[in-house]
């Protein structure tokens, strides 16, 4: 690996209003390089990409390549410099092949035509773009047919179009956005492998994730940011997780859950048979049957879009199941809607929390009574009474350490982590018989996660069954007492914790048999 | 408790709309100078038109009298606009529910005898009746078939408008008279008078106003669909039934605009005409937003729009000039009052922190 630095942040800071977002960054980035870019959320890793990719202007501060200043206006003038990203919500349309998608926007054209008009009125030239793809694909090892729809295609192929897309249009440097968000193990690995082979052919890489275990198995160097601030580099060598998490968090965290052994009782949840369309109208949760006792935890182990999510709409009374049924301690609940349900003792904490978790623009004490606002002490008759429901916020606030200003602070202003707190308070603030966790720790900070799997945990202990579903495999073989993994619509495998390994679950989540 | 005292939040909310009022009269004011035969006659025009506006609402007699009357008609479909708003819905079908109320009311004023006392409320009654049903078509549309309620309240529009001219020219059309009109209601049914022509419907108005605002930010239903306004996602999750929440405030809001129709007939001219419809139902869209969707503030915008529309006459009149410089004005408010960033730019005003989510009607399918 040579050591001639291809881009060199030096001093960047941008301020937002009443937030200073990154403070004086430094970082170089050498050629064939992957440096791993770490941080809770609202650390300011997004902000600093952005100034990256052209989509912020820096306050202060500059950006060298290749050793002359960069200035730019628009992601376009990054694209032109070389810089190319990776989201991590590809920007590939589905009905579209691989070369439609890659020569999106810098189309090539062929015809009789001279200059601009041939340029803006000849054919357009896939044959010659896709044969330019194969070279690519070849130069790099990455193995991609160019007529194929995206569509037709698996995730992880996917997002080697996005990758080649990227490559097409020059780039030198990658950024890669939280890329193993979508890929099983198995996936990531090759995920893995691509990026070593970029490397050798001299691009670098800034990898952006939440993931310790990757970093620390990936990335040449790893650079913490805290607060907006670089709080340190290190290497894969110099650290462990317990280190970088340490940096994340700025103290020390307990990464490895403490529990005692689940003592299972009476069957509380017991899904039946069941199957349920997605909004398409397609079978997503095919014909499938679990069974949740009360002071155990079952986790759901899967690849995000395997039917987890209507799953669970349809148990919480959201979505109407096509078959099957659903009962709740003996009662059938499968026409239920959702206020009967959490009525009778299920608490949910959503996976999507900005779209169902709570109203942005309500204060936290409002939000604490979302679901519960129209019983007494909150509500005599069809009146509010605010003064019950503001002291039952501010005892929340207190349990639940939500760090906010105020209770009448508007729930949308808080950190991914505290808005959390919050649903969790709500949720698990009255008597429960089932608690379905879906992504509970989703974007929230390595503290706050600490703070949310006790409380899970303290819930089992209390004889709740709680369902859990993560796409993070660590959450589920910490917290779990048996784990049941989901495969195109249906749990082709439940197994006890002691004999679920990473690596017999990474395979069942692909789909291939036990 | 907050940080910001009732009076700061208070300026603070009148501020864009005082500015926008301003910058309208002085860009109006700049069209009647360009538009004028030189621009000291223009300016001259200026003065006497805006004067004009001022002297006819409000300081000549009976100006006051006829701004309420006008006042009380804008305050009700303004309501009727708010409500639907704070649940994610944009109600264009105030000028049709009012035209309903009006109607249903108004045959019961005419046809069912009752004694004095109960009359008036009897038609009033049957007025919220006549309009929530015009409410309730688009909301159950809405919720149940996903249609479109901006398109559905539009059609609708029509459609009131075209039953009510059939009503008067066919089956009510009174005998005894020339002109296209029903009977007059009887007398027990009629609103009295306080001053000229001001009736008590501005009680009325009023009342509705304080139940409004008591309903939406102080009882379980308003938290319900406040909550589907901001999030129907979320209210879903949370165990509100939006669809629910759709037809309850269509059908409200239908009923408050049907009071308003129907207060029209009882309070002035006491019969249906063919050429009853004033457009109040418009202009109510208008009074919502200039308010904010906050029913209190409706009282001092309807209160505005009152004056443009009955100094509006005098403007024209003494000044020369075309009524619809008032339509102009009235655009150019409702402009710079749903779109804000022009005023902070043109006054250099700090830019507000990014609000999130405030109830939005949803665009086509949403």
């Amino acid at each position: 690996m040579s050591q001639s630095p291809i881009l060199e942040i030096r001093g960047l800071t941008k301020r937002f209003p009443g937030v200073l977002a990154n403070d004086a960054v430094d970082l170089t980035l050498n050629k064939g390089e992957i440096i791993a870019l770490l941080g809770e959320n609202g650390a300011g890793k997004t902000t600093l990409m952005n100034m990256l990719y052209g989509l912020y202007q820096p306050d202060e501060g500059e950006i060298l390549f290749n050793g002359s200043p960069l200035v730019m206006d628009s992601p376009n003038d990054a694209i032109a410099a070389g810089i190319g990203m990776v989201h991590q919500h590809f920007m590939l349309i589905p009905v579209m092949t691989v070369t439609e998608n890659i020569m999106l926007g810098v189309e090539q054209t062929r015809g009789p035509l001279p200059g601009l008009l041939g340029k803006y009125f000849g054919r357009i030239d896939r044959r010659s773009v896709a044969k330019e793809i194969k070279e690519l694909s070849q130069k790099y090892n990455l193995s991609l047919n160019p007529d194929d729809y995206i569509k037709d295609l698996p995730v992880g192929i996917q997002q080697r179009a996005e990758i080649i897309k990227a490559l097409y249009r020059g780039a030198e440097i990658l950024i890669l956005d939280e890329p193993t968000a979508v890929l099983t193990p198995q996936e990531a690995e090759e995920l893995f492998t691509i990026m070593k082979r970029l490397t050798n052919q001299g691009v670098s890489i800034i990898f952006i994730t939440h993931k310790l275990k990757e970093v620390l198995r990936i990335a040449d160097r790893i650079a913490v940011l805290h607060r907006g601030r670089l709080v340190g580099t290190t290497s894969p060598a110099e650290a462990d997780e317990a280190k970088l998490a340490e940096m994340m968090v700025g103290r020390q965290v307990i990464l490895k859950v403490n529990k005692k052994p689940a003592k299972p009782q009476a069957p509380i949840l017991q899904v039946t048979n069941l199957s349920v369309n997605d909004d398409r109208g397609q079978t997503s949760v095919n014909n499938t049957s679990l069974t949740v006792h009360a002071g155990e935890i079952l986790g759901i182990a899967g690849v995000q879009g395997n039917g987890q999510r209507e799953l669970i709409e349809s148990i919480t009374g959201l979505r109407l199941p096509t078959q099957g049924s659903i009962s709740l301690n003996g009662h059938d609940i499968t026409t239920l809607s959702p206020r009967p349900i959490t009525e009778m003792g299920v608490a949910h904490i959503p996976e999507d929390r900005e779209k169902h978790g709570f109203i942005h623009s309500y204060t936290i004490a409002d939000n604490l009574v979302l679901n519960q606002y129209y019983q007494p002490p909150y509500a005599q008759g069809a009146r509010l009474q605010f003064e019950n429901i503001d002291k039952h916020a501010q005892k929340m606030v207190d349990a639940f350490d939500v760090r906010t200003p105020s209770i009448y602070t508007p729930t949308g202003t808080l950190s991914g982590g505290n808005k959390q707190k919050v649903i969790i308070a709500r949720e698990l603030s009255r008597p429960l018989k089932l608690l379905i966790a879906n992504q509970p720790t989703r974007g929230v900070d390595v503290g706050s996660i600490e703070f949310i799997h006790n409380q899970i945990i303290a819930q089992r202990d209390e004889g709740v069954a709680v369902l859990l579903i993560s796409a993070e495999l660590d959450e589920i073989l910490n917290l779990a007492d048996r784990v049941a993994v989901m495969f195109d619509g249906q749990i082709i495998k439940t197994l006890p914790i002691a004999e679920a390994t990473r690596e017999r679950i990474g395979l069942l989540m692909a789909g291939s048999s036990d | 408790m907050n940080d910001n005292s009732l009076l700061q939040r208070i300026g603070r909310a009148l501020l864009i709309p005082t500015l926008a009022i301003i910058t309208s009269l002085i860009i109006g004011a700049l069209i009647i100078i360009i538009t004028a035969e030189s621009p000291l006659i223009g300016l001259t025009k200026v003065g006497i038109g805006y004067w004009g506006i001022i002297d006819g609402a409000l300081l000549s007699r009976n100006g006051i009298p006829n701004t309420l009357v006008a006042t009380i008609p804008l305050i009700l479909t303004g309501l009727a606009v708010a409500i639907p708003f704070h649940a994610g819905l944009f109600n264009i079908g105030a000028e049709g529910q009012f035209m309903m109320g009006a109607l249903i009311g108004t045959l019961v004023g005419i046809y069912v005898p009752l004694p004095v006392g109960i009359h008036p409320l009897a038609v009033l009654l049957f007025g919220f009746i006549g309009g929530a049903l015009w409410g309730l078509i688009p909301g159950l549309l809405r919720a149940y078939m996903g249609a479109h309620e901006v398109i559905n309240t539009i059609m609708l529009n029509f459609i009131a408008i075209a039953i009510v001219n059939y009503a008067v020219r066919q089956p009510f059309k009174a005998e005894n008279t020339s002109s296209v009109q029903t009977l007059p209601i009887q007398e027990s049914a009629e609103l009295f008078r306080l001053v000229g022509r001001l009736h008590v419907g501005i009680f009325v108005a009023l009342i509705l106003v304080a139940l409004c605002y008591f309903f939406l930010f102080r009882t379980t239903w308003g938290f319900a669909l406040r909550t589907t306004g901001h999030n129907p996602d979320a209210a879903h999750y949370a165990g509100i039934n939006p669809k629910h929440q759709f037809v309850i405030s269509m059908t409200l809001a239908g009923g408050l605009a049907g009071v308003a129709g129907v207060m029209e007939v009882q309070g002035l001219n006491h019969t249906l005409t063919e050429s009853f419809n004033a457009g109040y139902g418009f202009d109510a869209i208008a009074v919502s937003l200039l308010a904010l969707n906050n029913p209190i503030a409706i009282i001092p915008a309807a209160f505005i729009f009152a004056i443009l529309r009955i100094g509006g006459d005098f403007l024209q009149i003494r000044a020369n000039l075309s009524v619809h410089i008032v339509s102009i004005l009235q655009a150019l408010i409702l402009l710079f009052v749903s779109a804000p960033m022009i005023i902070r730019y043109l006054y250099r005003l700090p830019k507000k922190a990014k609000k999130q989510d405030a109830p939005i009607a949803r665009g086509w399918g949403g």
